[in-house]
Parts: structure tokens; sequence; C-alpha cells
């Protein structure tokens, strides 16, 4: 294995976003394997390249890492996102956990079915707004960083959601002026500044392709 | 807040009890808030040690930490359970996860409808046999550990995962002889005998009176 670091997952957000995020903001550059055919699936499953038989997989360093987890928790610590100390890094990781449930919420959206997104959807606010948001928001007190005085993956995660969320429900944050602010310093920040550029490996929100893609792969059905 | 740990959560395993398993293996002390009435959780929600309003909730070195992986991973750094470097440690928490995954495909039965129990029990069985047993399998084959050349936060999980296979599937570990290997030389490491003996912190499979205990103190509607 070469020393690239290669992305196998769909044409599409999913899991996989918010290590495109962090290997973005880490200036590090990737290059993507996009499943799009059942046949290119069961080739990493033939190959035992899935450990669990499941994407994402990350190759990386000479090693095929799967679960997204243990991708974040190893890129983190690889490129200095991960806090200074194990007390940093268990805040830090506290803080990533919270927002990954988040994400979590809105990731399963597409695949609802339609009398079920709505309820989903108001839930995804409630929850965004009274459970998730006002931690953010008290943590931003003061402080540029979640954690310490330096960018960590909780940071990142936090970009990334914030404006995940603000897709959906546009004025979400208009009572989060931490967060706000939060938002343009990060948007300040040379490599998260590329990564949302027009044309960066940011994946779109996901449509009906993303999910018939997703589901032919995998070999779903639909319930 | 003092130098003791202390655990909150309901009076079973459910989340909370792969945390028991490596602070037991570790061999430390931990006490115990058992949740059994709601105005126990309404305390803490109030007093706010609850970052997201969820369980569990650790207190350790002066923290509350929540988020179970968080705490597990914080406890494995401490402890020594988390391999010798970060490419180690990527390996331990790639065999940890996919435990995880597995062990909750069991915590989730209780709370299943009578009618669904039958199928995810057939899922659970299936998968543990043809996803995840056979990595483990593998991954011993010439090795008394998962990882590297200690114990690590993995090992245990499969410990955990394995026992909690046997007790729903008595058999399943019969064309697995590395793994039932595995089992014995954990039994023989010491922290793990003394949590496998009658009187320790380990809780007891899932009954009705957990799932009650459960629905009430967080208000759930099943």
């Amino acid at each position: 294995m070469s020393e690239k670091i290669v992305l196998y997952y769909f044409n599409g957000r999913g899991k996989m976003e918010s290590i495109r995020w962090l290997l973005a903001a880490a200036g590090v550059h990737f290059e993507e394997v996009l499943l799009t055919k059942r046949e290119q699936y069961e080739k990493l499953l033939n190959d035992g390249a899935v450990m669990f038989q499941q994407v994402p997989l990350v190759e990386i360093d000479g090693m095929q890492l799967v679960q997204s987890k243990a991708i974040m928790n190893y890129v983190a610590g690889k490129y200095n996102l991960n806090g200074n100390d194990l007390k940093e890094r268990v805040m830090i990781e506290m803080y990533s956990e919270g927002l990954c449930d988040c994400m979590e919420m809105i990731m399963m959206l597409p695949f609802k079915k339609p009398d079920e997104k709505e309820t989903q959807l108001g839930v995804i606010k409630g929850k965004a707004t009274s459970r998730y948001f006002p931690v953010y928001e008290k943590a931003l007190s003061g402080s540029q960083f979640l954690v310490g005085s330096q960018l960590s993956r909780a940071d990142v995660h936090l970009m990334e959601a914030t404006l995940m969320l603000e897709e959906l429900f546009p004025t979400i944050l208009s009572t989060f002026p931490n967060l706000k602010a939060f938002q343009d310093r990060m948007r300040s920040l040379p490599t998260i500044n590329k990564f949302l550029q027009p044309g960066s490996q940011r994946k779109p929100q996901p449509d009906d392709v993303y999910v018939k893609t997703a589901m032919e792969v995998l070999n779903i059905k639909m319930p | 807040m003092s130098e003791k740990v202390v655990l909150y959560y309901f009076n079973g395993r459910g989340v909370m009890e792969s945390t028991r398993w490596l602070l037991a293996a570790a061999g430390v002390q931990f006490e115990e808030v058992l949740l059994t009435k709601r105005e126990q959780f309404e305390k803490l929600m109030n007093d706010g040690a609850l970052m997201f309003q969820q369980l569990p909730l650790v207190e350790i070195d002066g923290m509350q930490l929540v988020q179970s992986k968080a705490i597990m991973n914080y406890i494995a750094g401490k402890y020594n359970l988390k391999g010798k470097d970060l490419k180690e440690g990527a390996m331990i928490e790639m065999y940890s996860e996919g435990l995880r995954d597995l062990m909750e495909m069991i915590m989730i039965l209780p709370f299943k409808k009578p009618d669904e129990k039958e199928t995810q029990l057939g899922v659970t069985q299936e998968k543990a046999r043809s996803r995840y047993l056979p990595v483990y399998e593998k991954a011993l084959s010439g090795s008394q550990y998962l990882v590297g050349s200690q114990l690590s936060r993995a090992d245990v999980h499969l410990m955990e995962a394995t026992l909690m296979l046997e007790e729903k599937f008595p058999t399943i570990l019969s064309t697995f002889p590395n793994l039932k290997a595995f089992q014995d030389r954990m039994r023989s490491l010491p922290t793990i005998n003394k949590f496998l003996q009658p009187g320790s912190q380990r809780k007891p499979k899932p009954d009705d009176a957990y799932l009650k205990n459960v629905t009430e103190v967080l208000k759930l509607q099943l």
C-alpha cells in the first residue's frame, strides 16, 4: 500500500463526511474511491478489506481502517486534533460524541418513510435547540475553541454540524450568538475556508440518487 | 469532588456494563449510584451533571463524564489498556467498536416487542457467527491478545461479548476454538476472575424489573 490516504464510500456525506472534514481541516491530502456499483463493494468484501463487511473504509499508514469513530480518533491523534493530554482528550471526545449523535439524526432522514420525515425533522430541531446547542454555546463563552487553546476535532465537528442544521433550518442559530461568531472564526481558517469552496471534496446534501445508490451497493431493501 | 470513581446508571447492564468490566479488569475500585426512581434522574439533570441529559455518567478525576465511548477511551488511556502507540490504538478501537455493535444488538432485546424478539435473536446469532466471531478467531491465531503483546480494552470487551453470547446461545463458541481458549486465559487473570465471582459489581442479564426500572426513570413510551 502506498503513502496515500484513500477513502472508500458512497458519493455522498453519510458516515464519511466527518472524516473528510477532519482531514481537510488538518490540511491533509486524500483520494476517494466512490462506490456506485454493487460489484465494487463485493470486491472489497472478497479482498477482506472491510473488517466487519461495512464502510466507511480508510486506507492510511498501511492500515485498512473501518469503524468511523476509530478512524476519526486515529486521524485526530495523528494530526494533533485531540488535545494536549488525556483530560483534554476526554472533553474533546465528549463534545464530539454529542455532535455525532446530533448529526446521525440528520443522516438517517433520507432513509425514513415520507410520513416519518416530518416528525423526525421536528425531533431534530427540538433536540438541536434544547439539548445540544446550549452546551456548545456555553462552552464557547469567552473561549475561542471548545477545549483548551487550540483547534480540536470537536471544533471541526461543531462547524460541520451547525452548517448541516442551518441547511435544514436556516435561522436556527439566531439565538446562539457564540455559535454564530464561532462559525465566522472557523470560516477564516485557511484549510476550512478552502474546504467550503465549490470544487472541494465536501459532499452535497443527500438526494434520491444518493439513497438509491447506497441501497443498491449494500443490497438493502427499503422497509 | 473526591478521588472516588462513581458510576451513575440503572441497576442493570445496559450501556454501563462495558465500563464496569474495564474498571474491574484494571483493578480499579468504583462505587455505584443505582438509579431506581425518576427523582434521582431529575436531580442529576437539575444539577447540570449530565451534559446531554443522558446516562451513563461517570465521576472520575474531578470530571463528570458522559458518552460511553468517551468514558471508555479515558479509562483505557488512564489504565494502560489502549496499546503502546497510535496505530495499536486504532486497531484496538476498531476491534472494540465491532464488539460494541454486536453487544448493542443484545442490549436492545429487552426493549423489543415480543414478536420482534425472535427475529432480533436470529439476526444477532447470524451476525455473531458470520460477521464478528470469525474476525476475532482469526486475530487470536498464534496470539495471546487481540493487539500487541498486552491486555487491551478490546480483549476485555471480547470476553464480555462472548460470555453474553453464550448466555443466549450456549454452544455458539463450539466452532471457534481460539475464542474458547481466549476465554480460559482471560478467566485466569486475577482481576477478571474476581469480577466473574458472585458478589462482584457485574450485573445480571436484564429482566422485566430492569425494563420497568429504565422505563420509569427515563419516562419512556414503549
